[in-house]
């Protein structure tokens, strides 16, 4: 592949990271084994331990003339329907270098 | 298995997934009680027997429980055939990984937290009638009691306040966690061991057309297999359990 097209290739694709976090509320069994180990290690000053799931992807640029919706908007589309389930869970998501 | 090549048409279907491991129970009580092979679909495929009257989407760990459980087979090939048949008024039922599947795909309210205690539960539970207006409890007793085997990690019964009020008012709720005296006791581990909320171990659409549990009965159709028998219960009493839906085709 010639240099520029590559060029071209990597400036349409951008990177994704999505954080997903049970709500407030929602009891956190992995949060709650987590911090009750933490007395194990000395530590007593950690509490209201949380775990969540980082997923992370990238987004090809719609191809011209698809009707496909900006990148933000499919991101979002793919968090509720699928990366997190919004009786229960929140996210967030940002882009990365 | 033979019922996956059967050319006999049942109005009867299996859902296999990825990790489905409680499917050939189901294949085999219903052809036990109906006397025809049902049919057998792999998640892999984008339609359902044309002719098809109930859907069963059976135990196991679909996709591994990866993301959540149920959340993979939300978006398997077959899940949007999976709607289409329940918006067109069909009769499903998911046990244990089917009912997870049922509430993420939207069909069931709530969803299936990690038990409480944070522990896998494999034990055999008491579990008690509610509702009735459903198609697998409609020729139950309200209160009656089955001693029915649990294996889940994610069984704990949740839905935000006001969804349960909402699930509570309109009587959405077949069968809750009990003590083996019958009493309801939300906050009790023996009688909720997995910390479900107000005790709900299944339930039912506004419909009562589509049911889900966590327990599976399928596991001792069979009173050979029934490990509970004494103190005046008699073994393979969840056989019981699939006689309205069954018989009622």
């Amino acid at each position: 592949m010639a240099q520029k097209d590559m060029a071209q290739k990597e400036s349409a694709q951008k990177k994704f990271r999505v954080h997903v976090l049970l709500k407030e509320g929602v009891l956190d069994v992995q949060g709650k084994a987590v911090e009750s180990s933490l007395p194990e290690l000395g530590v007593s000053t950690v509490s209201q331990v949380r775990v969540g799931k980082v997923i992370e992807f990238v987004v090809e640029d719609s191809p011209e003339g698809s009707t496909g919706g900006d990148q933000d908007e499919l991101v979002k589309k793919l968090c509720e329907e699928l990366f997190s389930n919004p009786v229960i869970e929140n996210y967030s998501f940002e882009e990365v270098a | 298995m033979s019922s996956a090549l059967s050319t006999s048409r049942s109005s009867i279907a299996v859902v296999s997934f990825p990790g489905t491991n409680c499917d050939h129970d189901l294949l085999y009580l219903i052809e036990e009680v109906t006397g025809t092979a049902p049919t057998r679909v792999s998640c892999a495929e984008r339609e359902l027997p044309r002719d098809l009257d109930l859907l069963f989407l059976p135990g196991g760990f679909s996709y591994g429980d990866y993301l959540r459980c149920g959340a993979m087979a939300k978006v398997s090939p077959i899940a949007s055939a999976v709607r289409d048949f329940a918006s067109r008024g069909g009769k499903i039922v998911g046990i244990c990984n089917g009912f997870q599947i049922l509430c993420e795909l939207g069909l069931l309210p709530g969803v299936l937290l990690p038990n409480r205690t944070t522990r896998f539960l494999s034990r055999t539970l008491p579990i008690s009638v509610d509702s009735t207006d459903s198609i697998f409890t409609a020729h139950l007793e309200r209160g009656e009691q089955f001693a029915v085997p649990v294996a889940h990690f994610e069984g704990n019964y949740f839905a935000a306040e006001e969804e349960l009020r909402r699930v509570e008012g309109e009587g959405q709720v077949i069968f809750r966690y009990c003590a083996p005296d019958g009493s309801i006791l939300h906050d009790r581990e023996e009688a909720n061991p997995n910390g479900s909320c107000h005790s709900i171990a299944g339930v039912r659409s506004p419909s009562g057309r589509i049911v889900g549990f966590m327990p599976h009965p399928e596991r001792v159709f069979e009173p050979s297999l029934d490990p509970v028998r004494g103190g005046g219960i008699e073994a393979g009493r969840c056989r019981r359990l699939f006689d309205g839906v069954l018989s009622a085709l």
